[in-house]
């Protein structure tokens, strides 16, 4: 077995017995990188030198006696976080040249923990997009068939960790960019609550749903990497003061699951679904049970309203998001234009991409007088019915068990001329991120595709929990792993 | 649901993104169908029913007002992404 191919379980068990070190483990990964990545661009900067750096400096530490999760662990992270001294472009030519003054609370956790950063990866452009189509740097591959998308916006890392890339990957959940791509990529991806993870740092999208998690190829190594990246931070307002726990230890504590009580919604097993998908979670469902669990259906009915209030108010928050990009102070900035308007618009016209244009229009549009009631306060209106559902759902059940998408990986090119098409990828998981629910997507086996009748594709199982219950969770979603 | 090419056009300007004549004509189709099929939430009865903001479980998180110095070379790296001069942030003429 290559060393790139480790989990971090395994990696942390080499490197602590003196087997491997962090350089030969981080050298192992960057020339997989160097390797596959022309035919993947699963990675738009690498950070050799850096990471050979903090390897080194890795080891040291290990040498001298220190223990810890992530000491020495080389992982790359999606390229909408800021990692001080390296470009940050967020896949957009708005940002081609930016670098990034300071780190993210995540990276600075990152680092403090010892953890090697090598690169960072590609994304739809400001994370707006299920597919990574969207990039200015060109779509990211699903390396277990290069001709299909990988799911995004966070395509990029769950590409790098199912080609053993890196050893795990940072990503952003805003209404599924995290789930989606792990369930297309055969991988586990965690959606802490919105404010268990700082947010400082992170280019800014919906504010109001954007999360920070780990893809990787365990569910022990989500709850290690939460551990590690969770907890209150002064620099963001909205990080949850409530305690942590040791997630990883939690995932491996025996799970006793008499009197649990498991709810499947109604609403997420639709005509739609794959047939073969809806076959494996219910056999997800059945092991529960046969476990002790109590297996119930549980009604979300304003479930179908998911998309379209996620339409509304993504876009209107992206939209004033993104206003602060106007070519003064950093970015994109066109020469020999004297008036201020003229120069605003050229910058921004040129440096965004087509969808977040699209996003940002229909943002500015709900937004706009005579439209702010009709479209953005009803939304709003809606998302309050959403949350309800899923506190009456949780008065019923401890825990919710959906697919996380209706499909597996689709073609590149397939969706990428239909903005309402790809939208409705994120069905199954806009829901959580609309309430701020804790939600993780683990592998669930295997499913045709639509378009061909002789091709499998890896697809995923979601387990949605009340909010801040990341451990329970975590438990059930080792359970179905094993 | 349709939006009219002025539309587009009052909106582009809101949003100070220039935009092709192409890109107007492409965005007129695909934002109607994307609000058209938004319109459904129309047939939610939603009177009386509070909004939601944010859903952080925190309300109105307060501190004392207090100064932190930043990182002098963070600062310095922040600033120099723009047009410097004589240390300021050089922008451009509003009037």
């Amino acid at each position: 077995m290559n060393l790139n191919e480790l989990t971090i379980k395994e990696a942390r068990q080499k490197l602590d017995q003196g087997e491997i070190s962090s350089l030969n483990l981080t050298k192992a990964c960057l020339t997989r990188i160097k390797e596959i990545n022309p035919q993947i661009n699963a990675v738009l900067t690498l950070c050799e030198d850096l990471a050979i750096k903090q390897a080194k400096n890795a080891d040291i530490r290990i040498k001298a006696g220190e223990k810890g999760d992530l000491l020495g662990i080389p992982y790359l992270c999606k390229d909408v976080i800021m990692t001080k001294g390296v470009r940050t472009t967020a896949a957009s030519k708005i940002l081609e040249d930016y670098i990034a003054p300071y780190d993210a609370t995540v990276i600075k956790k990152l680092k403090e923990a010892g953890a090697v950063l090598l690169g960072k990866t590609n994304l739809d452009e400001f994370a707006h997009g299920a597919s990574t189509e969207n990039s200015a740097y060109g779509p990211t591959r699903n390396p277990l068939d290069t001709s299909r998308v990988p799911g995004g916006s966070s395509g990029g890392s769950a590409s790098a960790v199912a080609a053993n890339m890196c050893i795990f990957a940072l990503g952003s959940d805003t209404g599924g960019s995290i789930r989606q791509p792990a369930s297309f990529c055969g991988l586990v991806g965690l959606k802490p609550s919105y404010g268990r993870v700082s947010r400082f740092g992170l280019i800014s999208m919906t504010a109001s749903t954007d999360t920070i998690g780990a893809i990787t190829k365990t569910v022990y190594d989500a709850g290690l990497v939460l551990s590690v990246i969770a907890g209150h931070d002064p620099l963001d307002a909205t990080s949850t003061p409530d305690k942590i726990s040791d997630y990883k230890q939690g995932t491996e504590k025996t799970v006793d699951l008499s009197g649990l009580k498991i709810g499947l919604p109604k609403e997420y097993f639709l005509k739609e679904l794959n047939p073969e998908i809806k076959n494996s979670i219910l056999i997800l469902a059945k092991r529960l049970e046969d476990a002790g669990a109590e297996i119930k259906q549980v009604n979300l009915p304003y479930t179908k309203y998911g998309i379209p209030v996620y339409y509304i108010i993504t876009p209107s928050e992206l939209s004033s998001n993104l206003a602060r990009f106007d070519g003064i102070g950093w970015g994109l900035s066109r020469e020999g234009i004297e008036d201020l308007q003229e120069f605003y618009k050229t910058n921004r016209g040129e440096g965004f991409g087509a969808e977040t244009k699209r996003r940002i229009m229909l943002g500015t549009y709900a937004l706009s007088a005579g439209y702010y009631d009709a479209y953005y306060k009803k939304a709003q209106a809606v998302r309050t019915l959403i949350i309800e559902d899923f506190k009456n759902a949780f008065n019923q059940v401890d825990l919710l068990l959906t697919p996380t998408t209706p499909h597996p990986a689709f073609k590149i090119g397939e969706k990428s001329n239909d903005p309402l098409a790809m939208y409705l990828e994120d069905i199954f998981v806009t829901g959580a991120s609309l309430s701020g629910l804790p939600a993780i997507s683990i592998p669930a086996g295997e499913a045709t595709t639509p378009d061909d009748e002789k091709k499998k594709m890896p697809i995923g199982a979601q387990l949605i929990a009340p909010r801040l219950e990341e451990e329970r969770l975590l438990n059930i979603a080792k359970f179905l792993e094993d | 649901m349709s939006i009219s090419r002025e539309e587009i056009k009052h909106i582009a300007e809101l949003a100070r993104l220039k935009l092709s004549e192409d890109e107007i004509k492409k965005l007129g189709g695909e934002l109607s169908s994307i609000l058209e099929y938004i319109e459904m939430l129309k047939e939610v009865k939603t009177e009386g029913v509070k909004i939601t903001a944010q859903v952080s479980g925190l309300d109105d998180i307060t501190r004392e007002d207090w100064v932190v110095d930043w990182d002098k070379n963070e600062l310095k790296s922040a600033l120099e992404q723009g047009e410097l001069e004589n240390g300021n942030l050089k922008v451009k003429r509003v009037l």
